[in-house]
C-alpha cells in the first residue's frame, strides 16, 4: 500500500516536472500569430441554459456591453485552415468596430459537427453568459442552431455556409468563391498556354458531393479554359475536407499520371503548392495566400474575407438595439450570399514573378466584369482574352455551356444558373473536366 | 498515358507513403514481445516527428534528425516503462496518455514555435538525404528496379531495422530471453532474467524506432506545419492493428505495411488506373472510396478471426501482454 502509494506521488511530481519542461522548450520563440485569443468559454458541459432569462432585456446596450459568441470546429488557436480563417474574421471584424475581442468575444471550440447535443449545449453555455449574437462556422450545425433559435428569440443566430433561416434573429451566410476561383482559373490557363501544356490539375476533397466543390472545380475549370481553350482539367478527390497526407499524395499522383503543369485544389493546407514546387510546376491555392509557402509555384490563391460578413453582420446585430427579431430585416434577408463585388471573396495578390505575362492586367479586366454585375460565371457567354500593344481587350462571346457528359445547361447566350450554387442543385462538371 | 509509368508509380507511391507505418509496427512490436501493450504509438510517432524535424533543419542533417528522433520518441518510452513497470500503472490507460501528450507536445511545440518554423528548404543537407537514392545497377530493372531500388535511404533504413529486429528475437539469446519475458515473465525472472531491465530497454528502444517512422513523416510532408493536422495522421493506430496482421513477426509486417499501404495510395491511383486500363480496371471508378478506407480494417478483422481459429502454438501473441509483472504477486 506504502509503496503504491509512493509510486502515485512519484508519478504526479513526475508529470508535473514533464510539464514544466514542456513549457520551457518553447517559451523563447515567441507566441505564435494566434495567440491575441481570448479566454476560451466554459466548457460545453457547464451549461446553464435557466441563465438565458439574464440577457432578455429589450433596453439598449451600449458597444462596450455587446457580447459575440462563436462556436468552431476546430481549435481557436489554430494557425491555419477553416477555424483559423472564421476567427480571424470574427477578430478583425470586431476590432473595426471598436469591439474587444479579448473581453466581448466569447468562444466554444472544438465543437465536433455531427454531435447536435455538443453544439446545442455550446449554445446553452454562450446563451448563459449572455451574447447578443452566435455564429457557427460548421455547416453540420444546421439542426441544433435551427433549434435553439426558436428557444432563445432575443439572440441572434447566424450560421456560416447552410441553408436554413426565419424571418426574426437568424439567418446563413456564404459566398460566391466560385468567382475568385474563376480568376484563379485565368492565371492557371494563362501560365499553361505560356508552358505548351494543356493539362491542368485539381486536388478536390470533394466533386460532385457538393455543390460548393463542383461548382469550384467548374468555375476554375472555365477560367482556365477563357485563357487557354484545350485545357483540360484533371480532378483528383480524396474525399475528405481535410487531410494533408491525401493532399500530397494526390497532387503528386495529377503531376505524375497526366504531366500537370498547374496543380489547384480545393482543400486547406498548402501540401498541393509545396508538391508544385518540389516538381518545378505551378499552382493555385485556396483559402490563404500560399505564395509564402511556394514562392516559385504558387500563382494565386482563391481567398475569403470573412471580416467583410463578420462585419457586416455584426453591425446589423447591433442596430437592432437588443431587439433580436429586427437582424433578419437588418440583414436584407435571412441568406447573405456576396462575392467579388462585396470584397467577400477574391483572388490573392498574384506572384507576378512566376504568373504570365499580362495575367494581373486580365485578372482585373475580369474582375471588374464581375463586379459590374453584367456578366456571372456559369453564363451562356464565354470570354476570351487578347493583348494587343500592351492593352488587354476581353471581349464576350455567346456559346452554350455545356457539362462534360454533352448536356447543354445553359444555351448560348443564357443567363448565369449561379443559383445552381447557392441553392446548391449544382451536380456535374462542366466540358473538359475529368475525375480521374 | 503512359500505362507502364501508371503501374510503376503506383507500386512505387505504395512503399514510398506508407513506410511509416512500418517503423510504428516495428517498435509496437518490440515493445509487446517484452509483454507490454503500448498504445502510444501515435503520439511517441508525433514526439519524435517534431523532434526529430526540428533537430534536423537546425543541424541541418538527416543523422541529427534520426538520432533526435529516437531519443525523443524514447523518452516517451521510458515515461510509458516508468508507469507501467515501475508504477505498474494500467497500461491501456497509459498508452492513451502518452498519445493525448504525445499529440499535445506537438501542437503545443509547433505553434510555439510560430513564424521561427524552419523550412525544410533552408536545410539542404536534409532535404538532399531524403531523396532518392537509386541503387546502382538493380535500379535499371523494368518496374520493381524503381520501386524497389529506387526510393529514399530512410525506406531502406526501415526494412534493415524490420529485418534486425526479426533477427534478433528469433537468432540472438537476448532474444530469446525477451520473448520469454513477454510470455511468461515469472518463469524468466525464476531463471534469472532481469525483467524490469529488459522491459525498461526494449521499450524505450521500440518507442525510438516508432520515433523514426514519425520523423520519415516529417520529412515526406516536406516539414510543412500547419497546426490542424498531425502529420502522423492515424498511422501510429493503423500500426497497432498492423502487428496483429503481421502476427508479431518484423518481416510480415512489411508485407502488412504493403497490403495497407496498397489500400491507401489505391484511393489516389484508382481513377488513373481506370484511365489506364479501362477495360480491366475501369470499374474502379464505381468503387465509394470509403471502401478503401474500410478495406485494410476488414483484412485485419479477418486475420484476427482466422488466426483465433487456429491452434494456439501459431499465434504471435505474447502470452502476458498487457499484463504487468509484479514479483510478490507472482
Amino acid at each position: 500500500m506504502k509503496k503504491k502509494l509512493l509510486a502515485l506521488v512519484m508519478a504526479m511530481a513526475m508529470i508535473l516536472s514533464l510539464a514544466a519542461c514542456g513549457g520551457g522548450n518553447t517559451s523563447t520563440p515567441g507566441s505564435s500569430p494566434a495567440a491575441s485569443s481570448q479566454p476560451s468559454a466554459s466548457t460545453p458541459s457547464a451549461s446553464t441554459p435557466s441563465a438565458s432569462g439574464d440577457q432578455s432585456e429589450p433596453a439598449a446596450e451600449p458597444a462596450s456591453e455587446f457580447k459575440v459568441g462563436a462556436i468552431y470546429i476546430n481549435s481557436q488557436n489554430d494557425t491555419a485552415g477553416y477555424t483559423f480563417q472564421h476567427h480571424n474574421g470574427i477578430v478583425t471584424a470586431m476590432k473595426e468596430l471598436g469591439l474587444d475581442p479579448e473581453t466581448q468575444l466569447l468562444i466554444v471550440d472544438n465543437v465536433d459537427d455531427g454531435d447536435d447535443t455538443a453544439v446545442a449545449n455550446a449554445i446553452d453555455t454562450l446563451a448563459g453568459q449572455g451574447v447578443n449574437i452566435i455564429f457557427g462556422i460548421s455547416f453540420g450545425y444546421i439542426g441544433a442552431m435551427d433549434e435553439k433559435s426558436a428557444q432563445y428569440p432575443d439572440i441572434i443566430f447566424s450560421h456560416g455556409t447552410g441553408y436554413l433561416g426565419n424571418e426574426t434573429n437568424f439567418n446563413n451566410y456564404f459566398g460566391r468563391i466560385y468567382q475568385a476561383r474563376y480568376l484563379a482559373g485565368i492565371a492557371a490557363g494563362l501560365k499553361s498556354k505560356e508552358l505548351g501544356n494543356n493539362n491542368i490539375g485539381y486536388v478536390a476533397a470533394w466533386n460532385l458531393e457538393y455543390a460548393e466543390t463542383c461548382s469550384g472545380i467548374n468555375a476554375f475549370a472555365l477560367g482556365a479554359q477563357s485563357a487557354n481553350p484545350d485545357a483540360t482539367v484533371y480532378v483528383n478527390k480524396i474525399s475528405t475536407w481535410g487531410d494533408e497526407k491525401l493532399e500530397r499524395e494526390a497532387a503528386q499522383a495529377l503531376i505524375n499520371n497526366y504531366n500537370c503543369c498547374v496543380i489547384s485544389q480545393h482543400c486547406d493546407s498548402a501540401q498541393p503548392q509545396l508538391v508544385a514546387a518540389e516538381n518545378e510546376v505551378f499552382g493555385c491555392g485556396y483559402n490563404s495566400d500560399m505564395t509564402e509557402q511556394a514562392p516559385t509555384a504558387h500563382l494565386t490563391s482563391a481567398i475569403w474575407h470573412w471580416n467583410v460578413y463578420y462585419q457586416t453582420a455584426i453591425q446589423a446585430a447591433m442596430d437592432c438595439n437588443g431587439d433580436a427579431s429586427k437582424f433578419v430585416d437588418n440583414m436584407g434577408g435571412n441568406a447573405y450570399y456576396a462575392g467579388i463585388k462585396e470584397g467577400f471573396v477574391d483572388a490573392s495578390p498574384l506572384n507576378e514573378s512566376v504568373a504570365a505575362p499580362y495575367t494581373a492586367k486580365i485578372m482585373d479586366g475580369v474582375r471588374a466584369l464581375m463586379e459590374s454585375g453584367t456578366w456571372d460565371v456559369f453564363s451562356g457567354i464565354k470570354l476570351s482574352y487578347e493583348v494587343t500593344n500592351g492593352t488587354v481587350n476581353i471581349s464576350r462571346t455567346a456559346a452554350d455551356l455545356v457539362d462534360n457528359q454533352g448536356n447543354v445547361i445553359v444555351a448560348a447566350g443564357g443567363p448565369s444558373v449561379d443559383d445552381g450554387v447557392i441553392k446548391g442543385s449544382m451536380d456535374y462538371n462542366v466540358a473538359g473536366v475529368i475525375e480521374g | 498515358m503512359d500505362t507502364m509509368n501508371v503501374i510503376t508509380l503506383f507500386l512505387f507511391n505504395i512503399v514510398l507513403c506508407n513506410i511509416p507505418l512500418l517503423y510504428g509496427t516495428v517498435g509496437e512490436i518490440l515493445t509487446e514481445k517484452a509483454g507490454s501493450l503500448n498504445l502510444g504509438v501515435e503520439g511517441t510517432m508525433a514526439v519524435g516527428a517534431i523532434f526529430g524535424y526540428l533537430a534536423g533543419c537546425a543541424a541541418n542533417s538527416l543523422g541529427v534528425g534520426l538520432l533526435v528522433s529516437f531519443l525523443a520518441a524514447g523518452l516517451c518510452g521510458l515515461l510509458f516503462a516508468l508507469l507501467t513497470v515501475t508504477f505498474q500503472a494500467n497500461q491501456n490507460v497509459t498508452g492513451l496518455t502518452i498519445t493525448t501528450f504525445g499529440l499535445g507536445l506537438y501542437f503545443f511545440v509547433g505553434k510555439g514555435m510560430g513564424e521561427n518554423w524552419p523550412a525544410m528548404t533552408g536545410a539542404s543537407s536534409l532535404v538532399k538525404g531524403f531523396a532518392t537514392l537509386e541503387i546502382p545497377g538493380l535500379f535499371s530493372i523494368p518496374v520493381l528496379g524503381k520501386v524497389i531500388f529506387g526510393q529514399n535511404a530512410l525506406v531502406y533504413l526501415g526494412i534493415l531495422v524490420a529485418a534486425a529486429v526479426w533477427w534478433y528475437l528469433n537468432c540472438t539469446k537476448t532474444g530469446l530471453r525477451l520473448r520469454a519475458v513477454g510470455e511468461n515473465p515469472g518463469a524468466a525472472d525464476s531463471v534469472g532474467v532481469n525483467i524490469v531491465l529488459y522491459k525498461y530497454i526494449h521499450l524505450v528502444a521500440g518507442s525510438g524506432i516508432m520515433g523514426l517512422g514519425g520523423f520519415y513523416m516529417a520529412l515526406y510532408m516536406s516539414g510543412s506545419f500547419e497546426g490542424s493536422n498531425c502529420w502522423i495522421n492515424g498511422y501510429g493506430w493503423i500500426a497497432i492493428a498492423l502487428v496483429i496482421f503481421a502476427n508479431w513477426n518484423p518481416l510480415l509486417s512489411i508485407l502488412g505495411t504493403l497490403v495497407f499501404g496498397f489500400f491507401n495510395t489505391l484511393k489516389i491511383y484508382a481513377g488513373a488506373l481506370a484511365m489506364a486500363f479501362p477495360g480491366a480496371l475501369g470499374w474502379l471508378n464505381n468503387v465509394p472510396s470509403q471502401l478503401y478506407k474500410a478495406l485494410p480494417f476488414l483484412i485485419t478483422a479477418i486475420v484476427l478471426v482466422a488466426s483465433s481459429v487456429r491452434a494456439r502454438e501459431g499465434s504471435g501473441q505474447p502470452a502476458a501482454l498487457g499484463l504487468n509483472y509484479f514479483r510478490e504477486e507472482r
